[in-house]
This record gives structure tokens, C-alpha cells and sequence, in this order.
């Protein structure tokens, strides 16, 4: 019989596979990878400065371990081209094939780039995996201020581990305030000033046009005439899931790889989990989201179809300098956002509706047990 | 008393501090933390993932 064959071994593919090695532990299982296989948790590049981390010693198995650890093959430094859904199989870039039984598309987001001129915009780097995150590691290695573009989650987050490992940063962003798809005007401006309390330049309203070499480093040159000298530049500017293999292969696909509550895309035997997914009309690239889904998922594969379930799913912005957790209300919900400061120096915004109820809060500061309070108040996003 | 780290987000549970929020008492060693426990970051279940022990 074929095996199941997942593609993609980040957070997503690994935990599926090892969710389903719980159930299920002789089905044969080939993993296909891009990288070099190694397990790591990708959420944890964008705090690993601070604590001077390889990204050696971010890896928890390579390619061996993990096969080993999961009874399956896998395939590292390998690339799926394309999918024939009618014949149950893919094709490598090299042309060779491998049959499936069933399919599971893995396969995480890419960075948005923004086009920008100058003679070095190609030094403009991305953390993306773990070999982007040993690129950078080394390229900083001797900077001493780094230039990020883009204040959302992962720009923020990278701006306090480059603060704590003695690094001057200049955060930019063309947007009034940071997070501005998570949080109101008042919690993002706060929270903005809290970063540049703790030492980070806010470069609000401002964005970037070109990159140029100077003497020993980088130029940055900004939209409104002025410039920024640094060592580094790095890129965070959102993330847009990988769709392009599901498109050429008939998959429907709609911001990310269309699936139902089942996790099955178009095709038969065919599912996608993830960054990559788009789970009734939700994509969400977090952990909470991608946890719940790999363990429905791990059981249908192993034959008890199961439906995705997803519980209030606070996000925790991961920047010591200003703890935020944010759960965004549902796009379009009715109501409004309201505020309170704590006397501990927090400040809690709620989003509530005509009936008082709470469909969304921003906390920033503030104790955990407020964060858990409000977390059991908030709906379902997939009930 | 010893510090666990999740593997998946870098949550640090304490054992000392325990996690009174979660119902979980200072001083609650990671052993007595219960089977059906989820990372309160991440929400990845104990049993599925491997905490590693780091220094206090």
C-alpha cells in the first residue's frame, strides 16, 4: 500500500506526523522536505538572540532523528513539483515519483517582500527557517544596529530579542502604530511606547525605498527623504501561505489552500494544515490553530475522520519589554472596544458587543490571571 | 525547584511560582502537573511534548 506522504516538515508537518505515530504506528509515512529536516520550532527563532542561541542547538533531531522517532522516511532536501490528484501521486523536481494514499500539504507561508531599489537591497534578509535563521545569526554576528521592516508580530518580536542581545534597533512601519491587524489605536500606541521606552527607535509612518552600501554597513533610505545607517536590514513584513502547488494542481485555493472543517482540500485523500491553509475561511499562522488542526487531522489519517475545533485562541506577542496578548475579534463582528487601566501600569481593551458580550480583548502588561479570565469569556472562533 | 521550557513557543513553567491562574499551586513539581495540562501559550498538551528542563 502507499504511504502517506506529508509535505512540509516544519511546526505544522511534524506535529501531524507525530500526532498521527500516537495512533498510529505502523502505516508507512514519507515526510518530504525542502530543508535539511531537522525539527525546530519556528516560533522560537524570533526570541533565540537574547538567549545566544545556534540554531544548531534550536534543532531538537535532524533528518535521521526524526525518522527515527517517527517510524517514517524522510526525504530532506527534496522538492515536490507536482501533484497528480487522479493517480494519487507526486512528482519530485527531478522528475522522480512517489504514490500516496493519502496527502497532507504542509507547506508554511512565504515572507512578503516589498520591492525596494538601491545597490543593496539584496542584503535585505528574512528569517523565514532555521537555515535563514543561521544566516542571520552569522550576518549580525558583529552589528551593532539592525534595521527591521514591518512592526508586526514577528518585526516586534525580533526588535526586543535584537534590543536584549545589545543591539540598537530601528523598528519602521508605514502604519500609525504597530500590530495594527491585532490591536486597536490606544493598545498599539501604548504599546509602541513601550518598546521606545525600553530602547527600540519607532519609525511610524515611515517605509523604506532603497538599500545602499556605504563605508562598513547599510544605508536605509526612507520614503520621506531621510535615512537610517545600520549594519543590517531585516525584513518582517507578513507572511502569504504557500498556495501555488495546490493551485497548479486544480486544489481550490483562496487566500491560502481551501479546506473544510475535515481539513480536506478539493481532492480526494488530499488535506493541508497550517500557514498554508485556509480552514473555513480562517487563516490563522499560530500555534494554537495549527496544534488543534494537526490532532484532527492525525485522526482522520488514521481513519476516525475528525473535525477541526478552534477554541479562543489568545495570541501571545512575544516581546519581555511590553507582554501583550491579543485575540483579535472575528472580522466584521458588531461592536466596539472599550478600556481600562489597571494600577498596575496595564491596560486591558475589551471588545464587546450591543449584549456585553466579549468577543476580543488586547492586554498588554497586566497579570496572566487577567489573560486567563478573559480567554474564558471569549466564543469559539471554530466551535 | 527546577524550570521546564516548551519546546514549541519557550513558555517557562516554574515549578516554585507554580501557575496559581491555572489552578496550579507555587511549588508544584512538573511530575504532579496533570496528565490533561496544555501549555497556556501554545496549547500544546504535556503528554505530546517534551519540556526541557533548564536552570532556575
Amino acid at each position: 500500500m502507499a504511504p502517506i506522504v506529508i509535505v512540509g516538515s516544519g511546526l505544522a508537518g511534524h506535529t501531524v506526523a507525530r500526532e498521527l505515530r500516537r495512533l498510529d504506528a505502523e502505516t508507512p509515512l514519507v515526510v518530504v522536505t525542502r530543508d535539511d529536516g531537522a525539527v525546530y520550532s519556528k516560533p522560537m527563532l524570533s526570541n533565540a538572540l537574547a538567549g545566544n542561541r545556534s540554531a544548531a542547538s534550536l534543532a531538537s533531531a535532524d533528518a535521521a532523528g526524526a525518522a527515527a522517532q517517527l517510524n517514517a522516511t524522510v526525504l530532506a532536501h527534496r522538492e515536490v513539483a507536482s501533484i497528480d490528484t487522479g493517480a494519487h501521486a507526486v512528482a519530485f523536481t527531478d522528475g522522480e515519483r512517489l504514490e500516496y494514499s493519502q496527502l497532507v500539504l504542509a507547506l508554511g507561508a512565504d515572507p512578503i517582500r516589498v520591492p525596494l531599489g538601491g545597490d543593496a537591497a539584496d542584503a535585505v534578509m528574512q528569517v523565514n527557517d532555521l537555515a535563514d535563521y543561521a544566516r542571520f545569526r552569522e550576518a549580525i554576528e558583529h552589528a551593532t544596529h539592525v534595521t527591521i521592516l514591518g512592526a508586526g508580530l514577528i518585526g516586534c518580536e525580533f526588535a526586543n530579542d535584537l534590543l536584549t542581545s545589545g543591539r540598537k534597533v530601528d523598528l519602521l512601519d508605514p502604519a500609525p502604530w504597530p500590530l495594527g491587524r491585532l490591536v486597536p489605536e490606544r493598545v498599539g500606541r501604548d504599546y509602541a511606547n513601550r518598546l521606545a521606552a525600553a530602547g527600540v527607535a519607532m519609525r511610524l509612518g515611515a517605509s523604506a525605498t532603497t538599500i545602499e552600501r556605504r563605508d562598513g554597513g547599510l544605508r536605509v533610505r526612507l520614503a520621506d527623504g531621510g535615512t537610517i545607517d545600520t549594519d543590517a536590514v531585516l525584513s518582517a513584513i507578513g507572511l502569504r501561505p504557500r498556495t501555488q502547488l495546490a493551485q497548479a494542481a486544480g486544489l481550490a485555493v483562496n487566500r491560502g489552500i481551501v479546506v473544510d472543517r475535515n481539513l480536506r482540500t478539493s481532492a480526494p485523500d488530499v488535506y493541508a494544515l497550517g500557514d498554508c491553509a485556509e480552514v473555513e475561511g480562517h487563516v490563522l499562522p499560530f500555534v494554537m490553530p495549527l496544534m488543534n488542526a494537526a490532532r484532527a487531522l492525525a485522526k482522520t489519517l488514521a481513519g476516525e475522520p475528525a473535525e477541526v475545533r478552534y477554541p479562543a485562541m489568545p495570541v501571545v506577542v512575544k516581546t519581555p519589554a511590553a507582554p501583550l496578548t491579543v485575540a483579535p475579534p472575528a472580522a466584521g463582528a458588531g461592536g466596539g472596544w472599550r478600556y481600562d487601566e489597571g494600577t498596575d501600569g496595564s491596560l486591558e481593551a475589551t471588545f464587546v458587543d450591543a449584549q456585553g458580550n466579549l468577543l476580543g480583548f488586547a492586554l498588554l502588561g497586566g497579570a496572566p490571571a487577567t489573560r486567563q479570565l478573559l480567554t474564558r469569556r471569549l466564543p469559539a472562533v471554530l466551535g | 525547584m527546577k524550570a521546564y521550557q516548551c519546546i514549541v513557543c519557550g513558555f517557562i513553567y516554574e515549578e516554585a511560582k507554580g501557575l496559581p491562574e491555572d489552578g496550579i499551586a507555587p511549588g508544584t513539581r512538573w511530575e504532579d502537573i496533570p496528565a490533561d495540562w496544555a501549555c497556556p501559550d501554545c496549547g500544546v498538551a504535556k503528554a505530546d511534548f517534551e519540556m526541557i528542563e533548564i536552570a532556575a
